[in-house]
């Protein structure tokens, strides 16, 4: 019930931003070339949705893919880190400089590397979600209780038990956090991966339709990158909440 | 409660299952400087004897259990002890697994398979009082009820000698109580040579067949009281009451 309530709360404010935003430009306000009307937004959803649904297949698998590259490179480096203390004073600083590097100038190399296909994209998404991910799941390493691993080790456990039954599982919500940061950083890296060399996806979609003054169709690419992020972290949350029930906290959820 | 006849043994106890800790001496680097944790302290505990440690808050009782656990060293002095499991202070259970997993997790942790694991501890879980509760998650469960889990986690190791820390410090006192009582029971049934630290010096006295008193930091045996009454032990015997003022005097906390 209270799901419902504030799910209906933030449906009133886009509703009211919708309202002023259409009003602002039916007044006059604004170009309806430069500013679309929410309602000629909404009819481009509508008249070019075999397009913008072609396009979303594009990203959508260029997104979720890249994520789940991200999560299994993160999780093995992170592991790695975590047993090696010398390894993590070793990468951890590379590791922060990587996130430095503007995804607008590495994009272009990339393609200048690995085509046009879908690998530079791949490799754009894996690295802006690879960082979260991997701090949050060290976090999760080195929030298991120093007398838990005392306990085990009396229990005769090895180190390789003691990963697997006790500070794997503890990291696994670190593992969930990192890809729910990650999603929405991972949708800006496709288009930007996208304007650097594609000839499908919404970020090249909203690339094309701009200087053919279709702005409305831009717009319309936004709306559904946006969704797709909301919907993509929403089964995150969901995944958490069966896979690491004990972990659940409705922080981060998406209805607050 | 009622105590079932055991289903079986967790593992054979040897037949030299005490502990002895000689003239130990602990220095450890803390956050501001060096601690010294233990100064001079001897420890004997022989087979099947239960002997409580007592004393102030920091003053090196855990120190000690690790030293009897082999995950420490000692600066100077022995330790020798039969192989002993940790019961910590705070039962640590792991709110991923049910409390019969988490029963099972010494077992687990030696590598036997997890269906076997789990036939081994579930006669005991029952003989607990935890009958039923298989598949509660620790959250599910009470303070008492998660202790109890913690300790037949540390008995199922199957270790000779049991270390347990304060282990119903965190309890409130109607629920202590009842633990001290329980654990008492239990340990009449299925003996271990037991060091219990604790600084409730009631439990102490209820609970060991000999009380060793330690100082504040550094930690020094500083009285060792012998408890001779018979089980069960009534908190109101005058034996009991009277053992406890002697503790209690030897501390310095008698007015």
């Amino acid at each position: 019930m209270r799901r419902t309530l504030s799910l209906w709360r933030t449906l009133l404010v886009v509703a009211a931003l919708l309202g002023v935003w259409e009003l602002y430009v039916d007044l006059g306000g604004a170009d309806p070339l430069i500013l679309p009307p929410p309602h000629a937004v909404a009819q481009s959803l509508y008249d070019d949705r075999a397009l913008l649904w072609s396009s979303f297949l594009v990203t959508a698998r260029e997104v979720v893919l890249g994520i789940l590259l991200a999560t299994a490179a993160a999780l093995a480096l992170a592991a790695a880190m975590h047993f090696f203390v010398s390894l993590r004073r070793a990468f951890y600083p590379l590791m922060v400089a990587s996130q430095t590097i503007p995804v607008p100038m590495l994009a272009p190399v990339l393609v200048l590397w690995l085509g046009f296909g879908i690998g530079p994209k791949l490799v754009v998404v894996a690295l802006v979600s690879f960082f979260p991910i991997v701090v949050t799941t060290l976090a999760g390493f080195a929030s298991v209780d120093a007398d838990l691993i005392k306990l085990m080790r009396t229990f005769d456990a090895t180190r390789r038990r003691v990963f697997w039954m006790v500070e794997l599982p503890a990291a696994l919500p670190g593992v969930f956090t990192g890809a729910k940061i990650a999603v929405v950083v991972a949708v800006i890296g496709a288009v930007f991966a996208e304007w650097a060399g594609a000839n499908a996806g919404l970020g090249y979609l909203f690339e094309q339709s701009i200087p053919q003054l279709l702005t409305a169709r831009a717009y319309a690419a936004v709306v559904v990158m946006s969704v797709f992020a909301i919907v993509l972290f929403a089964l995150l949350t969901l995944a958490e909440r069966l896979t690491v029930p004990w972990a659940y906290r409705s922080i981060g959820d998406l209805d607050g | 409660m009622v105590i079932e006849a055991p289903p079986k043994e967790p593992s054979d106890l040897h037949a030299q299952s005490g502990v002895r800790v000689e003239h130990v001496d602990r220095t450890f680097a803390g956050r501001t400087g060096a601690v010294h944790a233990l100064a001079d302290v001897s420890v004997r505990a022989d087979t099947g004897e239960i002997v409580t440690v007592v004393g102030p808050s920091g003053c090196g009782k855990s120190t000690l259990l690790e030293l009897i656990c082999g995950l420490q060293r000692p600066d100077a002095g022995t330790v020798r002890s039969a192989p002993a499991a940790l019961m910590p202070q705070r039962d640590l259970l792991l709110p991923w697994l049910t409390a019969l997993d988490n029963a099972a997790l010494a077992l687990r942790a030696r590598g036997m398979k997890r269906e076997e694991a789990r036939a081994a501890a579930a006669p005991w879980l029952k003989r607990f009082g935890l009958g039923g509760f298989e598949q509660a998650r620790p959250a599910q469960l009470s303070g008492g009820m998660r202790q109890r889990v913690s300790f037949l986690r540390s008995l199922l190791a199957g270790k000779p000698v049991l270390a347990l820390d304060e282990p119903f410090a965190a309890l409130d006192a109607i629920t202590r109580a009842e633990m001290q009582g329980w654990l008492a029971r239990v340990l009449a049934s299925e003996p271990r040579t037991v060091i219990l630290v604790t600084h409730d010096v009631e439990e102490a006295v209820m609970l060991g067949d000999r009380v060793l008193v330690m100082s504040a930091r550094p930690g020094r045996i500083i009285n060792e009281v012998r408890v001779a009454e018979a089980r069960p032990r009534r908190r109101t015997d005058a034996q009991i009451v009277g053992l406890r003022e002697r503790v209690l005097e030897a501390l310095g906390v008698n007015q």
